[in-house]
């Protein structure tokens, strides 16, 4: 399945969604089938800064811990309480209701530098 | 039924041991109210009897190498001579406060001296400390001492190059260590990529980490050209002694050019595993790291007297208290004086001899992703037939269990696909290689016809694929007293 | 053949099927230049018998506690260990079992890890404990990595109340990491809180004392986890187990990581381990314990059963960034602990510790009243003491030593200035007469 067209995409199979100058940050469905089930994640809070290509929390299965890496820099706004409560919500709409933190971007032409839908799912091919 | 926990077996007024009262006089509380224990301890209530049979049952829950074949890669599950447990059971040698004076204990520092000794001639390397207990800690120890000695040269360096089939201990100790762990790829062979190491060698590598034979149970053929190339560059090569029993008698680290090495006493010298623990991890290293190494050292003056020597300025100082893993060290020192030269070289031809064995029975069954002359141990792949028909590593391990075997060291190394790692070690039967081969071709056959049976397995025993994830999400770790005492009896 | 499995005869049909002819052949892939020529140069083997006679010797030239009266402590202690911790440690069955990361091969071991670990939490009034680390000693440091990872901070204190090794250990620990490492000193015996307050500030991850510390002085440690805790730093204590049968818990006042040498649970002495790092914490930094955890959880059938959690935080499976690096543990020695604490009972724990308090009390009012010996401090203590002695130390302790007595720790074996003075510990063992003994001994 394609991946959302109104996103753009990291290598570290994060995904970013901009309005204005607001972007929302998840996993894209990739990351989700790797990771398997979710047990737990760590995600800043608001007023948190976030660095483009840094980690900023992680997120955790019964197989690994990984990071989740910023797709873009600037401040937090709002942490996705409905995830960190319950992992597995992730799993069910990691592109909707999975989302992860929407922050404020202190430099939007960060988001040219990710890849388009389907740069990202041409990345998967290989 | 299943075994309860101790705490539902509690009864209250139960005791299993009693203390006689106080002989000295009663003068009071020795302590102010205000240090006192306010909230009342509670531990289970029980006698001795249902202590004993509680612990009984549960250990006869266990398979242990007593009782199963343990095929555990990198594990090296040999059998646990029971005369060493007697020998380092002694009260005169348990019975030792560790701060007793020398002259109390010459008995144990003697022992310590000579395994020093015997250390030093299997690895070849002449310096040598017995305090890390276990082998990650030696790791981390040797770490410390290659840092310690660019401190000593003015120099502080970044890297340490690990290879990508590396057990996880090696990059963990790199970054407590305080270095940062660089990956070196493994060619086609499965041998450590040489021109990938080149790529990495400059001013900034410290080291590098290198098991041998490696994860792959291979010999890295090209050790001294590597050692001599680190050190072109002014950096150390520390061995991760886990497969040592492949070598004993063999060929030696030290004469490969090797800095250091670690050595898992309770793999290569038989000292038992119990359930995860203790171990003990002494290292050997080169002449020049002598003045680092933790202190105090064990030492034999000119009397003949045997005493512990502080470190001197150089010391990177203690990694544990006291002295060291003294009751396993005593272990392992039986074990090596009962075997002698000949005996340690014959561990070593037959720990390869069985692996070897028991690989050409396997292959036929799974595959066998590096053919390469195997020492010790040797890993399968089950990627084939998880792509033929869903069955992966996983479970045939459960379904291992099902025939009373412990399942080999699966997902290990990194750098094969759904991985099975076999060491048999030198103390199992023919017999026992041969029923390995049957059971593991019948489980693949199973697999193809029916692999429902598979994902489910194991099936024979009173637990099965304990829920992992709800394990992690509700982390129970701990047994929440009820407030009203429940009542089991047995 | 010692501990072969295969007789010679079978070696060479297996070789045969290899299509070998000689075991050297085995090790083809090992280049010639690197082969030894010949045997190790080590002493030849020994039969079982031989080996017996052999360690016996070497054992008779030890002097163990039970030959003489023992007085030593610093962190490890002649307790009463009970016949049955020793038998069923020694079971087969609970020796060679591996790490219990194959659940179903290993519900012996894991619940008995999941028992242990409740105990433990308990003793020391906190909500979780992880399943062993490598001693006391290497737990407190690795308490000081985790306070740093949690807080963020770099600066760890540490009083110097805590044991001499300890702090080695932590400098060792840290050095090659961003840490600085700040020891504040102590006035009568107490850790300086004055100068703590100087040095603490929001760069601080965590202060670390000890209980009884090293001196064995019960410090009031309230004050200083309400300045730890203001600043946002961790308190971190390492705490005598057995102490805990009287002394009330850390849990009790708030302290955030603590730590502790398991060895007085039913471990032997054995001049230096193996002993048992005990860990426990608050739930809220469990994901940065060090160490394995057991947990209880259900099977696809619906049963109760117990596996291995959290793994992904340790280094087989996050490696370099693993909460610690740590593999073997002292599994076996968490067993014995957990024996231990199941014969003795919440009572019978009170019962040691009380009795080891009243012995050392009594030896110390006697002492006191020696001409040329004193309690070095007032400050309240457990079962451990200073004593000041107006002549070198090492005299006394050989006066002792003709009595067959082992009257305590030489405190210049870690402060040389302090050539006079002896720690002294006293446990449930130690009798009247024993103690009266070591009265008559210093007297003359």
């Amino acid at each position: 399945m394609a991946s959302p067209m109104d996103c753009r995409y990291t290598a570290t199979h994060e995904w970013c969604r901009a309005d204005g100058d607001m972007a929302a940050i998840g996993l894209t469905q990739h990351a989700v089938n790797q990771l398997t089930d979710l047990v737990y994640v760590d995600l800043p809070g608001p007023g948190a800064t976030v660095t483009a290509g840094t980690a900023c929390g992680e997120v955790e299965s019964v197989k690994a811990v990984s990071e989740i890496n910023a797709p873009v820099s600037g401040e937090v706004l709002q942490r996705n309480e409905i995830v960190t409560g319950e992992p597995a919500n992730i799993t069910k709409d990691p592109y909707g209701h999975g989302w992860l933190i929407k922050v404020r971007m202190s430099s939007p032409a960060e988001l040219d530098a990710l890849m388009d839908a389907a740069a990202y799912d041409a990345s998967l091919e290989d | 039924m299943p075994e309860p926990l101790i705490f539902n077996k509690s009864q209250r007024g139960q005791r299993g041991i009693r203390f006689p009262d106080s002989d000295v006089p009663d003068t009071g509380p020795a302590l102010p109210e205000r240090l006192l224990r306010r909230r009342p301890l509670r531990l289970p209530e029980v006698s001795e009897r249902s202590v004993v049979r509680h612990i009984t049952i549960l250990s006869r829950e266990n398979f242990c190498v007593d009782t199963n074949f343990y095929p555990l890669g990198s594990c090296t599950m040999k059998y646990s001579p029971r005369c060493n447990e007697r020998l380092a059971s002694l009260p005169e040698f348990t019975d030792v406060h560790p701060y007793q004076d020398d002259e109390g204990c010459q008995g144990t520092l003697e022992i310590l001296w000579r395994l020093q000794e015997l250390l030093k001639e299997i690895t070849g390397l002449p310096a040598v400390s017995l305090q890390p207990a276990a082998g990650a800690h030696g790791e981390l120890t040797a770490l410390l001492i290659f840092a310690a000695w660019f401190r000593s040269r003015g120099e502080k360096r970044k890297t340490v190059l690990v290879p990508d089939s590396a057990h996880g201990t090696n990059p963990a100790s790199c970054r407590i260590a305080g270095f940062e762990a660089v990956q070196v790829r493994s060619d086609a062979h499965g041998l450590v990529d040489v021109a990938d190491f080149e790529s990495h060698l400059d001013g900034s590598v410290a080291g590098m980490m290198l098991t041998c034979p490696n994860t792959l149970g291979l010999f890295e053929t090209r050790v001294a050209e590597i050692a001599r190339r680190l050190h072109d560059v002014g950096a150390r090569l520390y061995i991760d002694g886990a497969n040592l029993n492949a070598i004993l008698g063999i060929t030696r680290p030290g004469d490969w050019g090797a800095d250091a090495i670690h050595i898992n006493v309770h793999k290569t010298f038989s000292t038992p595993h119990g359930g995860g623990g203790p171990g003990a991890g002494p290292i050997c290293v080169a002449e020049d790291l002598g003045p680092f190494l933790p202190s105090p050292t064990v030492e034999q003056a000119a009397t003949g007297i045997y005493h512990l020597r502080p470190g001197g300025d150089q010391s990177i100082g203690r990694v544990r208290g006291f002295l060291g893993q003294v009751g396993v060290l005593i272990r392992a020192y039986c074990y090596i004086r009962r075997l002698g030269g000949p005996g340690l070289r014959r561990v070593a031809e037959n720990a390869v001899l069985n692996a070897r064995y028991l690989r050409e029975r396997c292959r036929k069954d799974l595959d066998l992703p590096y053919n390469g002359e195997c020492m010790h141990e040797f890993v399968l792949s089950a990627k084939e037939l998880k792509d033929a028909c869903g069955v992966r590593a996983l479970d045939i391990a459960k379904r291992l269990i099902d025939h009373g075997i412990h399942p080999p060291t699966v997902y290990f190394p990194l750098t094969v696909e759904e991985a099975l790692m076999i060491e048999p070690t030198e103390t199992e039967r023919r017999r026992t290689l041969d029923f390995f081969a049957d059971v593991l071709h019948d489980i693949v056959a199973e697999a193809r016809k029916t692999p429902e049976l598979l994902h489910e397995a194991p099936h024979t025993t009173a637990v099965s694929r304990p829920d992992e994830v709800r394990a992690a999400r509700e982390l129970d770790l701990h047994f929440d007293w009820p407030e009203r005492e429940p009542q089991i009896h047995d | 053949m010692a501990y072969l499995g295969n007789p010679p005869y079978i070696q060479e049909e297996m070789l045969h099927v290899l299509g070998l002819r000689s075991h050297a052949d085995l090790f083809r892939s090992v280049p010639e230049a690197l082969r030894l020529k010949g045997d190790l140069n080590v002493p030849p083997m020994m039969s079982e018998m031989e080996l017996d006679r052999h360690v016996r010797r070497l054992a008779a030239r030890n002097r163990p506690a039970a030959q003489t009266i023992s007085f030593l402590g610093a962190g490890v202690y002649d307790h009463f260990i009970p016949a049955a911790v020793e038998l069923l440690a020694a079971r087969g069955e609970s020796i060679t079992p591996y790490t219990p990361y194959q659940a179903e091969a290993s519900q012996g071991t894991l619940q008995t890890l999941y028992e242990y670990q409740t105990m433990i939490a308990d003793l020391y009034g906190m909500e979780v404990a992880n399943a062993s680390l490598y001693d006391g000693t290497s737990a407190a440091a690795e308490a000081a990595l985790m306070a740093r990872a949690i807080t963020r901070r770099p600066k760890v204190i540490v009083s110097q109340t805590v044991h001499p090794e300890t702090i080695e250990c932590l400098k060792t620990y840290l050095v090659n990491t961003d840490a600085e490492l700040v020891t504040v000193p102590y006035r009568e015996g107490c850790t300086d809180l004055e100068i703590v307050a100087n040095v603490l500030d929001d760069q601080t991850a965590c202060i670390l004392v000890q209980l009884p510390n090293f001196f064995g002085i019960v410090e009031e440690t309230d004050k200083l986890v309400e300045m730890a805790h203001a600043i946002g730093a961790l308190a971190v204590a390492s705490v005598n187990p057995i102490s805990m049968g009287l002394l009330r818990a850390p849990g009790e006042y708030g302290v955030d990581i603590v730590v502790g040498e398991g060895q007085p649970l039913g471990i032997p002495m054995n001049m230096g381990g193996p002993y048992l790092g005990l860990m426990a914490t608050r739930r809220e930094f469990v994901r940065q314990i060090p160490g394995r955890l057991a947990a209880r959880t259900v099977d696809r059938r619906g049963n109760e059963s117990f596996c291995l959690t959290l793994q992904t935080r340790e280094q087989h499976i996050r490696r370099e960034k693993a909460t610690s690096n740590i593999c073997t543990n002292e599994g076996l020695m968490a067993l014995r602990a957990m024996l231990y604490l199941s014969l003795v009972g919440a009572e019978g724990l009170a019962e040691v510790a009380r009795l080891c308090a009243a012995k050392a009390h009594y030896l110390a009012r006697r002492l006191a009243e020696v001409k040329g010996f004193e309690i070095r401090y007032a400050a309240p203590f457990f079962n451990e003491f200073v004593l000041q002695c107006d002549q070198p130390a090492d005299r006394v302790l050989a006066r002792l030593a003709k009595r067959g007595i082992c009257g305590g720790v030489l405190l210049a074996r870690f402060y040389p200035q302090m050539d006079s003075r002896i720690l002294v510990a006293v446990t449930e063992k130690r009798t009247r007469d024993e103690l009266d003994a070591y009265i008559e001994a210093v007297q003359q």
